[in-house]
């Protein structure tokens, strides 16, 4: 950067502070040899990207149910998610844009003993919203809150893995945990796990609604809507700009491009891609577009005829037209799955080879090792596993007559699918929101042991990697672990991936905001937090 | 003992009933729904370990002759019962708690809409009897002919988007709380009254312009007209008395359905009412809400069928004053 250039854009921070006016400051790049024209588009655009306070912030949510709960081990989805962690509260660490984990109410943390005990650091001087300074009890207790026998919660599974958790001294937890886990620090990032505070009993109050984060919570009606004002002694520097905020659970999505065609609402989740042109032609309108870790799958039980037989697998996977389904019952909207869970933007995530794409010959060929002429299986699908699951089963049904395989499409019931038909029927549709870690996906879905394991799939070489890689803090070491296991998963696996779903959301052009992050919608959850108003 | 008395008391009595009657068949349906509240609410997350705890805290776990028993029996105290969301913490939600304000929304607006479509639709069936066959008639009827047959979601958007987007004279969303001003809960409220209305004045205005013209025909009518009577006031002085009944009888079909059947208005207009609460709670399963809505329905259409039976009897001095 030359000298001019330094001192014009040390001049803008001037203007920007409300220093200098914008005429001395046109004067002053004029001085410098810079065109009028673009002296003045350099002092819009950098106030306009300038973070700027103020604003009654909305935000149109298509969830929110009656039954929605203040107690964060009961948050079911994007509603209470958003509204009330990421904008009302904080967890001992957060993913930032890139994917990454960083402290957030922990100031920092470190493990030893092979990733086998994990010290957290409680930043110093983060109070609630009614004062009280958060100490290391504070943060055991809300963790303890997911523990115990009768924990409804569902962040029990994700913690079953501490053995200890105490307190060395005011600022400082220390966990022990059952086996090695260096990706722990990601685990208490989940907005299951807000910190809140301790009540003198033990226990800890997380019916009032008093948390840490940058808005303080005005009132919650579940169903409905959830608003906030400002909080003034907010830790994070540069974070929370909007004077008030308010989420609105529009569940019907015409209702929600109304609002916001209305400007009712500022932002809007889960767009319908159907009338997505008309919020693209609106000039008031920025239409936003994320791959996330979320997918869109078919899971078969390996355990049973025909899935039992890997050639079969094969045939299976050969016969969907994954490019046809994205374009036509997706719109676009996504990427191609190839049948690995993990999402490219996660960390140690590999496109295993060869690809999965449609193709009859291979098929048909794999049908032929298994002794095969052709093959008939029921699929069971309902929208209530993803939008579009049926319309997408449908296209591949009769794509797949071309590979020599029938597919009875069974349109299941909508209400009660993941009781009845979710790991119950043999062949289903199925989702998965993502998570941030290979090892937190793969213990989820797919160990051995694992609770929600949809394709009952038990692969030694698999489930061993696992736990060595678990404990592993060699990151090239632990690279090649989760690459190998994806490539078995690819290749041996019960899971037909089709897509990773973006999220499409619109928001009013007069919002602000840095790199998006793309482990939850609504920017992580926190847009509240982090976005602002330009104008 | 006066008739009137004695019918609206063995009125009531056959509505203890049939709510008692409806009470079971709730009860039995949502006992065969698959899937129970833990399943609804944890969703994926659901594990063995932790549904059985949930159900065990909300007591799901018992049998269902001794739940029905014990629901019964407290309602029959006044106490509605807990909703299952929040069970376990130490604020519990009161499903009286949970539908008073919702309940209030919904007669705000059934009411607001009545206000509106009963003297509309009276008025403009009165005149459509008067003026029979003329350009007016048949202009009438076609216009709420198209109304009531085209479904209700599509009034509601169409209204949205000429009054809410293309000129922003009312609010898109009719979101409101207990907060909102009486006057500004009016206005929230006016594009789904609006549709209401909309729906329902056809319905009503056929039946009193149908009432009025079959009475036309009777001989008193023909004796009324060539005593003299101007053609005006035999309608409303000779003929609607006698066409109260039915006309009473669709009105109070209508007013039911204001309460209890405008779930899809509720929810493209995002207004707070009952129905929305209903729905959500059947298909989270939190039994203890849907029970009561389902009384609450249920209880809507015995007393305005009642009312509508008192209207019959009260306008038709046959029934009045029985030998």
């Amino acid at each position: 950067m030359n000298d001019t250039q330094h001192k014009l854009n040390a001049a803008l921070g001037q203007a920007l502070k409300g220093r200098i006016t914008r005429r001395e400051f046109t004067q002053l790049a004029l001085a410098s040899g810079v065109t009028l024209a673009a002296a003045n588009s350099m002092f819009t655009k950098a106030w306009a990207d300038e973070p700027k306070k103020g604003g009654n912030f909305k935000v149109g949510v298509g969830h929110g149910a009656t039954t929605d709960s203040m107690d964060p081990g009961l948050y079911p989805d994007q509603f209470t998610g958003t509204a009330l962690w990421g904008t009302l509260a904080n967890s001992l660490t957060e993913i930032d844009a890139d994917g990454n984990v960083m402290g957030d109410i922990a100031e920092s943390f470190e493990s030893s003993d092979g990733a086998k005990k994990w010290v957290f650091k409680v930043r110093n001087g983060v109070t609630f919203h009614n004062g009280k300074t958060v100490t290391a009890d504070d943060v055991i207790a809300s963790l303890q809150h997911h523990l115990g026998e009768n924990s409804k919660s569902a962040a029990k599974s994700l913690l079953k893995e501490v053995a200890v958790m105490k307190a060395d001294g005011p600022n400082t937890v220390v966990f022990e945990l059952t086996g090695g886990n260096a990706d722990f620090p990601y685990t208490v990032s989940d907005y299951h796990m807000p910190i809140m505070p301790k009540n003198p009993d033990g226990t800890v109050d997380w019916q009032s609604g008093i948390r840490t984060g940058a808005y303080k919570l005005d009132k919650f009606d579940p169903g409905v809507q959830a608003s906030f004002t400002k909080n003034e002694n907010y830790y994070k520097p540069g974070k929370g700009w909007f004077d008030t905020v308010q989420f609105l659970s529009i569940k019907d999505s015409a209702a929600r491009t109304n609002a916001l065609l209305s400007g009712e609402i500022h932002y809007m989740d889960r767009c319908d891609l159907k009338t997505l042109d008309q919020l693209k032609a609106n000039p008031d309108l920025t239409v936003s577009e994320i791959t996330g870790y979320g997918h869109y799958i078919y899971v078969m039980n390996v355990t049973q005829k025909p899935f039992d037989d890997v050639n079969v697998r094969m045939a299976i996977k050969y016969s969907m037209p994954r490019d046809a389904i994205l374009e036509s019952v997706f719109l676009g909207h996504g990427t191609v799955g190839n049948d690995n869970p993990i999402a490219p933007t996660v960390k140690f995530a590999i496109d295993p080879m060869p690809k999965h794409t449609y193709d009859p010959a291979k098929s048909k060929e794999y049908l032929k090792k298994a002794g095969l002429d052709s093959l008939a299986f029921d699929l069971s699908v309902a929208d209530a596993a993803f939008a579009g699951a049926v319309d997408a089963a449908l296209l591949w049904k009769e794509k797949a007559k071309d590979c020599g395989i029938d597919i009875n499409v069974i349109k299941e019931p909508e209400d009660g699918y993941w009781d009845n038909v979710w790991l119950k029927k043999p062949f289903v549709a199925s989702y998965w929101s993502g998570r941030p870690t290979v090892d937190w996906m793969m213990t989820t879905a797919y160990a051995a042991d694992a609770a929600w394991n949809d394709t009952f799939w038990k692969n030694a070489k698999f489930n061993e990697l696992l736990i060595a890689a678990r404990s592993e803090t060699d990151e090239a070491k632990r690279a090649a672990m989760y690459a190998e296991m994806q490539q078995i998963l690819h290749d041996d696996g019960g899971l037909v991936n089709m897509l990773f779903n973006s999220y499409v959301e619109a928001h009013a052009k007069n919002l602000g905001h840095g790199k998006v992050a793309a482990n939850w919608q609504l920017d992580g959850m926190r847009v509240a937090e982090r976005w602002w108003f330009t104008s | 003992m006066h008739p009137v008395l004695k019918t609206v008391l063995q009125r009531l009595g056959l509505g203890l009933l049939t709510l008692f009657v409806v009470s079971v068949v709730i009860f039995a349906s949502l006992e065969m729904l698959p899937g129970g509240f833990a399943e609804a609410i944890l969703g994926q997350g659901a594990t063995p370990e932790t549904v059985a705890a949930f159900n065990h805290q909300v007591g799901l776990d018992r049998p269902a002759t001794v739940r029905y028993v014990e629901w019964i029996w407290n309602i029959l105290h006044g106490d509605f019962g807990y909703s299952y969301a929040g069970m376990g913490g130490s604020i519990k939600r009161s499903v009286s708690e949970l539908i008073a304000p919702r309940l209030y929304n919904t007669f705000f607006l059934a009411i607001m809409t009545a206000i509106v479509a009963v003297p509309l639709s009276l008025f403009l069936g009165i005149l459509a009897a008067l003026y029979r066959n003329s350009w007016y008639d048949r202009i009438v009827n076609t216009v709420t002919l198209t109304t009531i047959a085209t479904p209700e979601f599509f009034i509601a958007y169409l209204l949205m988007f000429f009054f809410a987007i293309r000129h922003r004279w009312f609010y898109s969303l009719s979101t409101v709380s207990d907060s909102t001003p009486f006057l500004e809960h009016i206005y929230r409220a006016a594009l789904p009254a609006l549709t209401l209305t909309l729906v329902i004045v056809a319905h009503m205005m056929r039946m009193t312009r149908a009432s009025l013209i079959n009475l036309l025909a009777s001989p008193y009518m023909e004796m009324a007209q060539l005593k003299g009577v101007p053609r005006r006031e035999a309608i409303i002085k000779h003929a609607l008395p006698n066409a109260w009944a039915p006309i009473a009888t669709v009105i109070a079909f209508n007013l039911a359905y204001l309460v209890v059947g405008v779930v899809v208005v509720e929810v493209v207009y995002v207004y707070p009412g009952i129905g929305q609460l209903m729905v959500d709670s059947v298909s989270s399963r939190d039994m203890p809400v849907v029970q009561a809505c389902a009384l609450i329905f249920a209880a809507t259409y015995i007393l305005l069928n009642l009312s509508a039976d008192i209207v019959s009897i009260v306008t038709n001095p046959r029934l009045l004053h029985p030998k």
